[in-house]
């Protein structure tokens, strides 16, 4: 994660309908945004800052559907191939009975795959440390982040007058 | 925010928070020195837990043999307890999942700290069958993995072995949501800690920064859980159900069961958040984000999953007699007049008769009442499955193998300190971590809070 240092200029605004019209005037005036960070989900944000949906729950029919096949074959092989079996007559293939197993292994499967999958992709785990802009973006700040690294000192006033003219409460750097 | 609410909504968030007041109120109970209050729960809470693991370790030491159960009773206690822990663990998944389908703002104020409950009642409630094993440490023959005894696979087609997959699935999945929904509140807690505190934070919080993209990705997984612990859910206690309705015992094998015990385990479920909620409110001093609003809409599915509870006792009590089957006739006719005539009066009262007060949006409003009734239902909700179980047992088709049964101390001892489990583990859990889902609940404060909504509301010119 350290491998360079990154020079980041960001504001902190105090509500987030000022985040939002701060975000309007960034893409008006074509300012390179290097993350936004909030206390809670802000609705309206993704479609301001271009993110495409997350492609989360395709993944999570993709594990679901494993995990029916997964339980639904393995309780098919057991039965008729591995250890043939008669309960109360029925056929060995008693597929009514299968079901529960299956669909609880569908939900098993869907969600562990997804939530370890979300995990993986946001990059965030136990012992993971990401650098903290500011303690207070987890309580009631609104943060816009520029990478001001390859920054000149006009780019870095640019961006300065940008978030202070929008409404920011605090402007600061930090190297992470 | 743009979102449109109707006028006669009211306020979920009073005293007119800001988000750093949210963030200080909701993180104070982790951060403060515990209060009297919370102590003297504790140490009751703990030793309730002592002599929980006393009756397990006399179980286990002993064997079996400590129970009053006989040939004609062969589950009792532990089974009751079983299915009423189950279903005590619904309403958490109820509100955060099907209420989150549902866009209910109102779940957020709860469902952090029902979430929380369901684990911690399906980790009691998983504790039954597996004593009842007696050789504890053969528990793992329950899963079908390769052994050496065949290799012997276990029996798919048994509910018993439904109801394995179906509540250890749910535990996980009840788990999982309920963890990634702490995950940006233990971050607010790490931001707010120095020190070892905020290394441990930063472990449990696993590095969550609160970026746009996170954010997002946050939103779509615990929609999706949501829309997966929804039917899940409903087939736990389904499938809880299926353990009785698939046998042929009268009394039991009923088509009635799958829906009627969803019902009750809202019903039992809800209760229990009242009953504790309740007091958590006014210990960690909650009450302007737990509002009598909040306390009315969950008598309401109270009063609602009372009502169908009540319905489905009665249905029973019609087909039984309509069937024109002596053997069903006779099993409900000893349900309500055989020697469990008395469970069976504390179940009706308890369970339909109690939660009808609940018509009145006086007592519906009213902190003591609605604690004493959901005390109330608890105990009904427990009569309940040992009505079902018990009195379908003591009289068999065999009269010569009726009997009856009466719990030992061991049997009392695990139900009460069961009890001490689950309070030792909320009473932990309160202080490791935000009771109520605090990016939640700032994120509705713009269409919930009493500065924006309701009588109190300073006009905003600009939102309109």
């Amino acid at each position: 994660m350290e491998n360079q240092n990154t020079e980041v200029l960001f504001g902190l605004y105090d509500d987030e309908t000022d985040l939002l019209s701060a975000i309007e005037v960034a893409n008006k005036e074509h300012l390179d945004i290097m993350d936004v960070y909030t206390p809670f989900p802000v609705h309206g944000l993704d479609p301001l800052l271009g993110l495409e949906e997350s492609r989360l729950h395709q993944a999570g029919f993709i594990y679901g559907a494993i995990g029916a096949l997964f339980g639904f074959s393995f309780m098919t092989w057991v039965f008729v191939r591995d250890w043939p079996t008669i309960f109360g007559g029925k056929p060995y293939w008693s597929v009514p009975a299968f079901i529960p197993i299956t669909f609880e292994l569908t939900v098993l499967f869907a969600s562990i795959g997804m939530v370890v999958t979300f995990y993986t992709v946001c990059g965030l785990g136990p012992g993971v440390v990401n650098p903290i802009l500011d303690t207070r973006i987890t309580d009631d700040k609104f943060c816009i982040a520029f990478d001001a690294t390859d920054m000149d000192e006009d780019g870095v006033d640019k961006i300065k007058s940008f978030l202070s003219s929008t409404g920011a409460s605090e402007v600061n750097t930090k190297t992470i | 925010m743009s979102a449109v609410v109707s006028p006669i909504r009211e306020p979920l968030i009073l005293g007119g928070k800001t988000y750093h007041q949210m963030t200080e109120d909701i993180c104070a109970p982790t951060e403060k020195t515990p209060s009297k209050a919370w102590m003297v729960a504790f140490v009751l809470a703990v030793t309730l837990l002592g002599v929980y693991v006393f009756s397990v370790v006399w179980t286990i030491w002993v064997g079996i043999g400590s129970w009053n159960l006989n040939r004609t009773i062969n589950w009792a206690w532990d089974i009751t307890n079983f299915v009423w822990w189950v279903g005590i663990g619904h309403a958490g998944t109820l509100i955060s999942a099907i209420l989150l389908l549902f866009r209910q703002k109102w779940r957020t104020g709860v469902n952090r700290a029902a979430e929380a409950m369901t684990i911690f009642a399906v980790v009691c409630a998983g504790q039954f069958p597996i004593i009842h094993m007696g050789r504890v440490w053969f528990a793992i023959f329950i899963f079908p993995y390769p052994n050496t005894r065949g290799p012997l696979w276990v029996n798919f087609n048994s509910p018993l072995l439904w109801d394995v997959f179906a509540i250890s699935t749910y535990f996980t999945v009840s788990l999982l949501f309920w963890y990634t929904g702490l995950v940006p509140d233990l971050a607010t807690v790490r931001d707010r800690a120095k020190g070892l505190r905020q290394k441990l934070y930063n472990i449990a919080c696993f590095g969550w920064t609160g970026s746009a993209k996170h954010w997002q990705r946050w939103e779509s997984l615990s929609l999706i859980l949501a829309g997966l612990a929804t039917p899940l859910v409903l087939s736990v206690h389904t499938i809880v159900s299926f353990d009785f309705a698939t046998s042929v015992i009268p009394g039991w094998h009923t088509t009635i069961f799958p829906p009627y015990f969803v019902a009750g385990a809202i019903f039992s479920g809800f209760a229990m958040v009242q009953t504790l909620m309740l007091i958590a409110r006014k210990v960690l001093n909650l009450k302007e984000y737990i509002t009598l609003e909040h306390v009315e809409t969950m008598n309401k599915v109270i009063l609602l999953t009372g009502s169908m509870v009540g319905v489905a006792y009665l249905t029973e009590l019609f087909i039984a007699w309509y069937s024109g089957y002596i053997y069903e006739q006779f099993a409900f006719y000893n349900r309500v007049m055989g020697p469990y005539f008395w469970a069976y009066i504390g179940m009706m009262s308890c369970n339909v008769l109690v939660p009808q007060l609940f018509w009145s949006k006086k007592l519906r409003r009213s902190v003591q009442w609605t604690w004493f009734l959901a005390v109330y239902v608890n105990i009904g909700m427990w009569f309940e499955r040992f009505v079902i179980i018990e009195t379908s047992l003591v009289r068999g088709y065999l009269p010569s193998s009726w009997s009856y049964y009466s719990p030992t101390w061991v049997e009392v001892g695990l139900f009460v300190g069961s009890l001490g489990l689950f309070s030792t583990l909320f009473l932990i859990f309160t202080r490791l971590a935000p009771v109520i889902a605090l990016a939640e609940v700032k994120a509705i404060l713009k269409s919930s809070g009493d500065q924006y909504i309701g009588e109190n509301a300073k006009p905003h010119g600009d939102d309109h």
